[in-house]
């Protein structure tokens, strides 16, 4: 037997097209953010430090300061930037062009699997179960850039999307943006905090993305250390902000003028 | 992925695509030089997987929609999640059982399936969609399941 030709080898035209579809689907993400002058995750690789709080407060600020924003809540199992930003239920229009964003506090556009799923209800999927480890990533990853490429953002100053704890959702959002997008960081002030917040720093920093600086949440009682310092020293970053348990309005709006 | 016809070295064409409802996928294809023909068959966790990418095995017969992945595969999907904005002038229109058994798709995908219905009705110039020009358009663009 001749040996048999390789993948690479064989060159008529493939009716399945699947890198042509996934490229397809890059391409509607690129386009549909082509009016978005700045893409800035919001991340840190601990959980519980207050990023989507600060995301939906940041997002608030920037608009009361003349900018478009929006916020795509990426955390797609424990959403809960439409609470933050004071919207209720309505149904999402929805034409062939595009599904319209939800609008928040300030204007803030948003969207959000809350605005999807039924209430108190988990993000499941249809499919087989007993395997869904080997696909609910790959699905994840796909209503990621489904929130991505199928809202009508129309022109945005800032989109700012607020991540899950961990780090497998800015690697898939790399992935999908074709482009690492700039990062904000959120800690807390402890040590314990300072350890993951550092390495996901570092992945982002692998990964190419620019480090606007650090924000430290619920400083002054209860959490003693010096996180935000540190990883700042460390990484050659502004801390943007300090924000106390109980901060005033004007916290917010010093924030918004640093990022 | 392709398919090699090793006895006359040529690549494989895809032929057709079934999605046969219990979670599997067959995919048939023909050597365009002695015509032999062979069927891809994944089972239930690798046509999920393939599904979960946003692609379709054999091409695409219908425009991605919007949130496609997730009207379709979200088994959690609120009923009131989505609301259609109203449809060009000269949408076809529906036959009582047409709509009877649009009625029975879920809600939270209703409105993707009514529209990719009225879009097939449009371009070719029908009317009325009834329950026969949904069975042909399910067979023409492969809408296993809508």
């Amino acid at each position: 037997m001749p040996p048999i030709r390789t993948y690479h080898e064989l060159t008529d035209a493939d009716r399945s097209g699947l890198p042509e579809q996934i490229g397809a689907q890059r391409r509607r993400v690129a386009e549909r953010l082509a009016g978005v002058g700045r893409v800035i995750a919001v991340m840190s690789g601990k959980g519980g430090v207050g990023k989507s709080y600060v995301t939906a407060h940041l997002a608030q600020a920037l608009a009361r300061s003349g900018r478009a924003v929006g916020v795509l809540d990426a955390d797609l199992n424990g959403p809960t930037i439409p609470r933050l930003l004071g919207i209720d239920h309505a149904p999402l229009s929805t034409s062939p062009s595009g599904i319209e964003p939800a609008r928040g506090a300030d204007g803030v556009k948003c969207i959000s699997m809350a605005m999807l799923l039924e209430d108190g209800a988990p993000l499941a999927f249809k499919g087989p179960s007993a395997e869904s480890f080997v696909w609910r990533g790959a699905m994840e990853a796909s209503a990621l850039r489904e929130l991505l490429s199928d809202v009508t953002w129309g022109a945005l100053d800032t989109l700012l999307l607020d991540l899950p704890p961990g780090m497998q959702r800015y690697v898939e959002l790399c992935d999908i943006l074709g482009a690492p997008p700039a990062v904000l960081t959120v800690t807390i002030p402890t040590a314990e905090s300072g350890d993951a917040v550092r390495r996901a720093m570092r992945a982002a920093v692998d990964r190419g993305s620019r480090l606007l600086g650090i924000i430290e949440n619920m400083t002054g009682q209860g959490f003693e250390g010096t996180a935000g310092d540190d990883l700042a020293r460390e990484f050659t970053v502004p801390v943007l902000a300090r924000i106390p348990w109980h901060p005033a309005p004007g916290v917010w709006d010093g924030l918004g003028g640093r990022v | 992925m392709k398919f090699l016809c090793v006895d006359c070295d040529k690549q494989m064409a895809f032929e057709e695509r079934h999605l046969p409802g219990d979670g599997t996928l067959a995919a048939t294809f023909k050597c365009p030089t002695c015509g032999r023909v062979v069927a891809m068959l994944t089972n239930p966790m690798e046509t999920q997987l393939v599904s979960s990418l946003g692609v379709e095995i054999g091409g695409r017969t219908v425009p991605e929609q919007p949130f496609e992945t997730v009207r379709k595969m979200v088994a959690t999907g609120r009923e009131d999640a989505f609301v259609e904005a109203s449809g060009p002038n000269g949408a076809p229109s529906w036959s009582p059982e047409a709509r009877e058994r649009l009625a029975r798709v879920p809600n939270f995908v209703r409105g993707m399936v009514k529209r990719i219905y009225a879009d097939y009705a449009n371009e070719r110039g029908i009317a009325e969609i009834t329950p026969a020009v949904m069975d042909t358009a399910r067979g023409e663009l492969g809408l296993e399941g809508m």
